[in-house]
């Protein structure tokens, strides 16, 4: 990093590019509350079912629809930026500020994780993990505003999952097609179907693991939600006025088992997603072959240190 | 005859949902063998104790996607099904 003064922290021009970083945090967040508001049909009693769809774009083969899982991942996206370039903000050689040092922490931690798990050579590989990571939890957690969570909806997460398939595939060609595809009929020729299906059943694990995760806290939400609406009707309903029409032993409980449903688990499979990525990858990669082919065409040899 | 077939249906279909769901004990009683193995790890070695926590979790959290399979059958059988074999019946008795 060049040298740079110390920003004045306390000075206008810092405080106002401040809050505005903080805006872009929050207002996405509040413009999917929104719209979801406006979008939600008046229904009665339980209701469990997938994104809204909020509008159609017609397009040859098929409609092309924008769901409400594709506006709240984009609105968790601007937010995490925005929260990146908040913490960021005046970085100096010299740490001034306090969430300069809570930058360099995350950093830290990200850059050991993935060193420790892929090795020297993929060592390159924190910033899309810390993505994966980061855009999977806050997507998770945003359920907890009362939104749609994105990886409620198998599309995302298989999307997702498709696009660590496909690195995996990048480093398992680097062998060589034709070592690949040898190595498919490996130990013996019958083993062929099941090491196809091996290699599908990766990304579609991925996929379901997560999106089965945080959809089952979902729905145990929903149904806790109405069984407590039901029974304090049947047991508080002889209170007078608003009291007896509100749902009061809804208060308290559904928070205490969101905490497991919600939050735990929705951390726990963003940590999940983000190692079985790191382990695919590192664990496809045919260093043998790979060193054989560099070898012929006269490159020197590649090893990962110390994975 | 339509409310009959469509009775007999929804019913299968619910049962259907509710045998997929017997796919929950496999990673029951796997993940009781993870954490009792692990409550041993940390009793014999007790300084290994956050190394073992986090390896247990993200052992439990993948051994419970055979559990997984068998919960999001049921939600489509549940939730999807219904739609499409609706659709189907009518234009079967039409």
């Amino acid at each position: 990093m060049t040298e740079t003064a110390v920003p004045d922290v306390k000075s206008k021009k810092f405080r106002m590019v401040d809050y505005a970083l903080i805006a872009m945090m929050i207002l996405p967040i509040l413009a999917c509350i929104v719209l979801k508001v406006l979008f939600t049909p008046a229904s009665e009693g339980v209701s469990i079912a997938g994104a809204l769809v909020y509008f159609e774009i017609p397009a040859p083969l098929m409609n092309a629809y924008v769901s409400e899982s594709q506006v709240n991942s984009w609105a968790v996206m601007i937010s995490i930026l925005g929260l990146c370039l908040y913490l960021t903000h005046g970085l100096t050689a010299k740490a001034a500020t306090k969430r300069q040092l809570f930058a360099e922490w995350i950093v830290e931690k990200c850059e050991k994780l993935v060193h420790d798990n892929m090795g020297g050579f993929f060592a390159e590989w924190g910033p899309f993990i810390a993505a994966i990571m980061g855009l999977s939890a806050f997507s998770s957690l945003i359920c907890l505003l009362g939104l749609f969570s994105p990886t409620g909806d198998v599309n995302v997460t298989f999307g997702w999952a498709i696009l660590v398939f496909v690195l995996i595939m990048y480093y398992k060609f680097r062998g060589g097609l034709w070592n690949y595809f040898i190595g498919l009929f490996k130990p013996i020729p019958v083993f062929a179907p099941m090491n196809l299906i091996g290699e599908i059943a990766t990304p579609v694990s991925m996929a379901f693991r997560h999106y089965g995760n945080i959809l089952s806290g979902a729905v145990i939400s929903a149904l806790i939600g109405s069984a407590l609406t039901g029974l304090s009707k049947n047991l508080l309903g002889w209170l007078p006025g608003v009291l007896g029409d509100m749902p009061l032993l809804r208060v308290g409980l559904p928070a205490v088992l969101s905490v497991y449903f919600d939050v735990f688990s929705g951390v726990m499979q963003a940590f999940i997603f983000a190692m079985l990525t790191m382990l695919n990858v590192a664990g496809a990669v045919p260093w043998d072959d790979w060193n054989a082919r560099r070898k012929k065409h006269n490159k020197p040899e590649i090893q990962n240190t110390a994975a | 005859m339509l409310e009959l077939a469509m009775g007999i249906m929804l019913g299968l279909l619910g049962l259907g949902a509710g045998c997929a769901m017997i796919a929950g004990i496999g990673p029951g009683i796997g993940e009781g063998n993870a954490v009792a193995k692990a409550c041993e790890a940390i009793g014999r070695q007790p300084e290994c104790k956050s190394d073992v926590t986090s390896t247990m979790i993200m052992g439990c959290a993948i051994a419970e996607t055979t559990g997984l399979y068998g919960l999001i059958v049921a939600i489509l059988l549940i939730f999807v099904a219904p739609g499409i074999f609706t659709g189907i019946l009518k234009d079967a008795i039409k």
